[in-house]
């Protein structure tokens, strides 16, 4: 299955890799789905881009995306940042599939933090990009030791930090990253999804894949699995909240991003999802400072839109 | 908990260690009985860690073997519990102080944090809970309460293995080994610290195996002592007898070559 870049004469087999690599990928990735959360080590390949540019998370992908997929990449919830849109170029080039922006047509989305704020369905594949996949990296740097606190189901060293986080800040100030317990049995690393979006992997329709790149490393949350977050019984796990609505359309209860417009103080509190965030202004949602937002923030290059 | 005195809560059965053709231990053989304190002393190199590793199940022995009384009264063998049994017993029912504070303690968290840790390890969730039972421990081995949200880092060697033990015991275990737990003291913080250790162990009812080439630490902690030498035990007895009378010419020259002041 290979297809010729039109450009420069080299030819690519489809999806980059060679077709054996994928099937030792999805052969990981079937053992991941089987056992929810553990991580399956896999022979992972160098890839035409550093690591910490979502090796992990293109490897997964090109596994697993066909000439029919619909694709959508996103950094820090948006489309058009460098690291959504290289990688969305790459599978433009090698797999000629078709890319998109909206959350609702892609059948694979790709994602390097956020999870998208219009709820995924049942047939999609959200496929993480993971710098570190080790929760209990923080406090026992042994990988054999780390191993067998997973086989043995030792995880109270996660309480440990934790427990720091409450005793120097009065609250669990970790907003990243936030530890969870998947179907009960292994503890994961949603690495490095800010906590707001901890709730939307519990009981997710989609299929949601985690790829590390540089430590070779995936793990899965099949669909409808249950993900709960850690916390202590007298300080209950509690994501993110944001007293104002989204500067540009005025929606609530959704992940901001916090943009600098001048050297005097004026901030805007923007949708981290810049296609939700669109599409309710296309509907009419009006924040109240969309008319004072600098026009490459209100309206960014929408040239990629499908 | 409602053992039977009488009955021996840890069997040493003609352990033997080699490393290669060298010899670690060789056919050591005591038992401990419930709130005892046993010292194992003699000079570096005569075996003493050796035999605390495969006690503790740290080192597995060339032959021989060791059993443990658990909780409800059986009798186990140490080598024939699963690696998960094992680990469980060693955070919970037993305690580990170490000679160098920074390997029995994390070092980068809290002291309460790490006093916490056994607690959280089965099961505690109340962050509540767990701050007033780390102050408790803490009060008791005099540390300060407001130091509980420093790191160990910015405590003296003395603070440091206090917290140490306070850690191990936070978990009420029935035996506690310790490996030269007064070891780059100065004196008088020894002898604070021999003094908070023997309150606890009468108090707490403990038993406890103590590795020291210190005589003053076996003659103050210890009930029975063992003199090891070259990887034998060549003497044993109740403490006070074997060093006021030592009957082995090692042991006489041992006590003879402590410098009186």
């Amino acid at each position: 299955m290979s297809r010729p870049d039109d450009s420069d004469g080299i030819t690519y087999n489809f999806a980059y890799l060679d077709e054996q690599t994928k099937r030792t990928i999805r052969r990981a990735i079937l053992k991941a789905i089987a056992i929810p959360g553990y991580q399956v080590p896999f022979a992972g390949r160098e890839m035409p881009m550093p690591y910490g540019w979502g090796t992990g998370g293109v490897q997964v992908t090109a596994s697993i995306i066909g000439p029919d997929d619909v694709l959508k990449v996103i950094d820090q919830g948006s489309d058009d940042t460098t690291n959504a849109v290289s990688i969305r170029k790459f599978f433009i080039k090698t797999a000629g599939v078709r890319t998109t922006m909206s959350t609702e047509q892609a059948t694979i989305i790709q994602t390097r933090h956020r999870i998208p704020e219009t709820a995924l369905k049942p047939g999609q594949v959200l496929v993480y990009q993971v710098p570190i996949p080790e929760p209990l990296r923080f406090l026992e740097p042994r990988e054999t030791e780390t191993r067998k606190m997973h086989a043995l189901e030792e995880y109270g060293l996660m309480h440990v930090k934790l427990y720091e986080d409450i005793a120097r800040h009065g609250h669990i100030s970790t907003t990243y990253a936030y530890p969870v317990r998947v179907d009960g049995r292994y503890l994961m690393d949603p690495s490095p999804t800010p906590k707001f979006d901890n709730p939307k992997m519990d009981h997710c329709p989609a299929l949601q894949l985690f790829g590390a790149g540089r430590e070779k490393r995936i793990y899965a949350i099949p669909p409808f699995t249950s993900v709960v977050s850690l916390d202590f019984e007298d300080h209950p796990f509690e994501p993110t909240r944001f007293d104002k609505p989204c500067g540009l359309c005025g929606a609530e209860g959704v992940f901001l991003d916090e943009v600098v417009l001048d050297d005097e103080g004026g901030r805007l509190y923007a949708c981290s999802d810049t296609d939700y965030c669109e599409r309710r202004r296309a509907a009419g949602h009006r924040g109240e400072m969309l008319a004072d937002a600098p026009a490459f923030v209100a309206a960014p290059d929408n040239g990629e839109r499908q | 908990m409602n053992l039977d005195e009488d009955q021996p809560i840890l069997e040493v059965d003609a352990v033997t260690r080699y490393y290669g053709e060298r010899r670690g231990c060789e056919d050591v053989s005591f038992e401990v009985y419930p709130g005892e304190v046993i010292a194992v002393v003699g000079e570096s190199g005569s075996g003493k860690s050796t035999l605390l590793n495969v006690l503790s199940t740290e080192l597995e022995p060339t032959s021989g073997d060791v059993r443990f009384r658990l909780r409800d009264g059986r009798m186990w063998s140490l080598f024939e519990m699963s690696e998960a049994e094992r680990r469980l017993l060693m955070r919970t029912d037993w305690g580990f102080v170490r000679q160098d504070p920074a390997q029995g303690l994390r070092m980068s968290v809290s002291a309460g944090a790490n006093v916490g840790e056994r607690l959280m390890a089965v099961g505690e969730r109340h962050f509540g809970r767990l701050r007033a039972a780390a102050t408790d421990w803490l009060t008791r081995v005099e540390i300060p309460g407001d130091r509980i949200d420093d790191a160990p880092r910015t405590f003296s060697g003395g603070m440091r293995q206090r917290l140490q033990i306070a850690r191990n015991l936070v978990s009420s275990p029935r035996l506690v080994f310790m490996d030269e737990p007064t070891g780059g003291l100065d004196v008088s913080v020894q002898a604070r610290l021999l003094d908070l250790l023997r309150g606890l162990v009468d108090e707490l009812g403990l038993s406890a195996i103590i590795v020291t080439h210190d005589l003053a630490v076996a003659r103050l902690l210890s009930h029975r002592i063992l003199v090891m030498r070259d990887g034998h035990v060549i003497e044993a007895g109740l403490t006070d007898q074997v060093l006021d009378d030592p009957q082995a010419p090692y042991t006489q020259l041992l006590v003879a070559s402590v410098l009186q002041v």
